[in-house]
């Protein structure tokens, strides 16, 4: 089913969701990518506070290409998602509502995707001219010394993204493979 | 005897550095094209239509094909008659590469170390394979490797015993483990043959051969086909998402091995498998 929603996405919004939707998002969105996480992790271990509200916020997972002159960013599709299983879960527990990125999750992050009534979308994995097109504006707002890595808080139009986890935790990646498997 | 400046590799690289990361190679667009025609999984059919509606605003607007630009890869193949001035090549073939990721807005994606992980922030050094070849050309191949993709790429050292099934069953194991994390349809480069390192360096060069061409030695060209056929019938499909594309190409090299040892590397591309070369 084709979809458009708006940010701020709340529960009720997610609980509407179901594994292979195609989603056009509009709104405010964040990137944070490897060092981000890393760099947020250890600051919540050392009992500090994120540099964003994390409530109802959607993380994209993205490290874009730098922008040309008079361009609002350069190439900006997702990067693979498992690299930041090991922090999603805390995220997630303190209200994050989605992620956007590819790539399979382990079993703790669908779990607290269930647990939050988050969602895991996927966009294309090497379609970053394309998705670019779909960002109005970015804007550096944390970590800036981290480069492409830093956090940066995106306005979006219509971002064409899917639902691969959902809040009952239907995992899109395990049911399609089975749908057009063939065995021999 | 030829003499050739190291400064005509700078500019060589840093052009092709550029130009590959904005419009792949004729033998990719070919293949993505074709796959969209292929597919029968209306989704896997739309994002197919999403990766070719990709490439023309990647040419057409110079942003790259992918934010991941990649760590860039070199086969330098030099002839034996040529004579280097100018500088040293391997500090030449840097400075190209930073150029053509400086001047063509390209990411920055090389940490110096690999525990200390802080951006270099001109995506060097490069990785170079040199050989040293007949003749007073040189012939420079640039592959900038996307690392979803990468880290999906295995090594397995089989026992001569398993043969020829045991090469399918590990590129099989690869592909299937790799699913939606290799960003596919994928090309896949295999090396069979060879020692630990000899195989990965083989597959890594298999993936810059021309995804529409097959190996000359009969036995592999086969092999190509049949392992085609089988990762496409995985199931995993555009994005991972199901479908009959999970593969574009399957190239493979192979190279004389150890009379105890089936070393297979398969090195595992996107997509967006970026290869170009230049003889100068």
């Amino acid at each position: 089913m084709d979809i458009k929603l708006n940010t701020p996405i709340t529960v009720e919004d997610t609980a509407k969701l179901t594994a292979g939707d195609y989603v056009y998002l509009s709104g405010t969105i964040y990137t944070a990518r490897d060092a981000a996480h890393k760099r947020m992790s250890d600051t919540l271990d050392a009992g500090g506070s994120l540099p964003l509200d994390i409530e109802g916020k959607i993380l994209y997972y993205l490290g874009p290409t730098p922008a040309r002159p008079g361009k609002v960013i350069g190439s900006a599709g997702p990067t693979t998602a498992s690299r930041m299983d090991k922090y999603a879960p805390r995220l997630l527990d303190m209200g994050q509502i989605g992620m956007i990125a590819k790539g399979k999750r382990t079993q703790p992050v669908i779990d607290a995707v269930v647990r939050n009534g988050a969602v895991y979308f996927a966009s294309v994995g090497g379609a970053g001219a394309l998705l670019s097109k779909c960002i109005t504006s970015a804007e550096i707002v944390a970590y800036e010394d981290l480069g492409t890595e830093a956090i940066r808080k995106l306005e979006i139009k219509d971002l064409p993204v899917i639902v691969v986890i959902d809040s009952k935790g239907n995992n899109l990646y395990e049911t399609a493979i089975e749908d057009w498997k063939i065995e021999d | 005897m030829r003499e050739l400046n190291v400064r005509e590799i700078s500019n060589a690289l840093k052009d092709m550095a550029i130009s590959i990361n904005h419009e792949l190679s004729s033998d990719m667009v070919t293949l993505i094209t074709n796959a969209r025609e292929k597919e029968q999984s209306p989704l896997g059919k739309q994002i197919l239509g999403q990766l070719v509606e990709n490439m023309d605003i990647a040419k057409s607007e110079m942003i790259p094909v992918c934010q991941d630009t990649g760590m860039a890869v070199i086969f330098i193949e030099v002839g034996q008659d040529v004579h280097f001035v100018g500088g040293n090549i391997e500090d030449a073939i840097n400075q190209g590469i930073r150029e053509g990721y400086a001047d063509g807005y390209l990411r920055k994606s090389v940490v110096g170390d690999p525990i200390i992980r802080e951006n270099t922030r001109d995506n060097t050094p490069a990785v170079i394979h040199y050989s040293i070849v007949a003749g007073d050309k040189v012939n420079i191949t640039l592959s900038p490797k996307g690392f979803g993709s990468e880290n999906m790429s295995r090594v397995f050292m089989l026992k001569p015993s398993q043969g020829i099934e045991g090469v399918k069953e590990a590129v099989l194991t690869a592909v299937a483990e790799a699913g939606p994390n290799a960003c596919p349809p994928m090309v896949v480069g295999v090396g069979i043959g060879g020692t630990f390192e000899k195989c990965a360096i083989l597959a890594k060069k298999a993936l810059t051969r021309n995804a529409l061409s097959s190996s000359s030695v009969p036995y592999v060209a086969d092999l190509e086909v049949e392992l085609l056929e089988k990762i496409n019938k995985l199931g995993i499909g555009p994005a991972g998402l199901g479908g009959r594309m999970t593969a574009l190409a399957v190239n493979v090299e192979t190279y004389a091995t150890h009379i105890a040892g089936l070393p297979v590397g398969i090195n595992i591309c996107c997509h967006v498998n970026r290869h170009i070369s230049r003889e100068i």
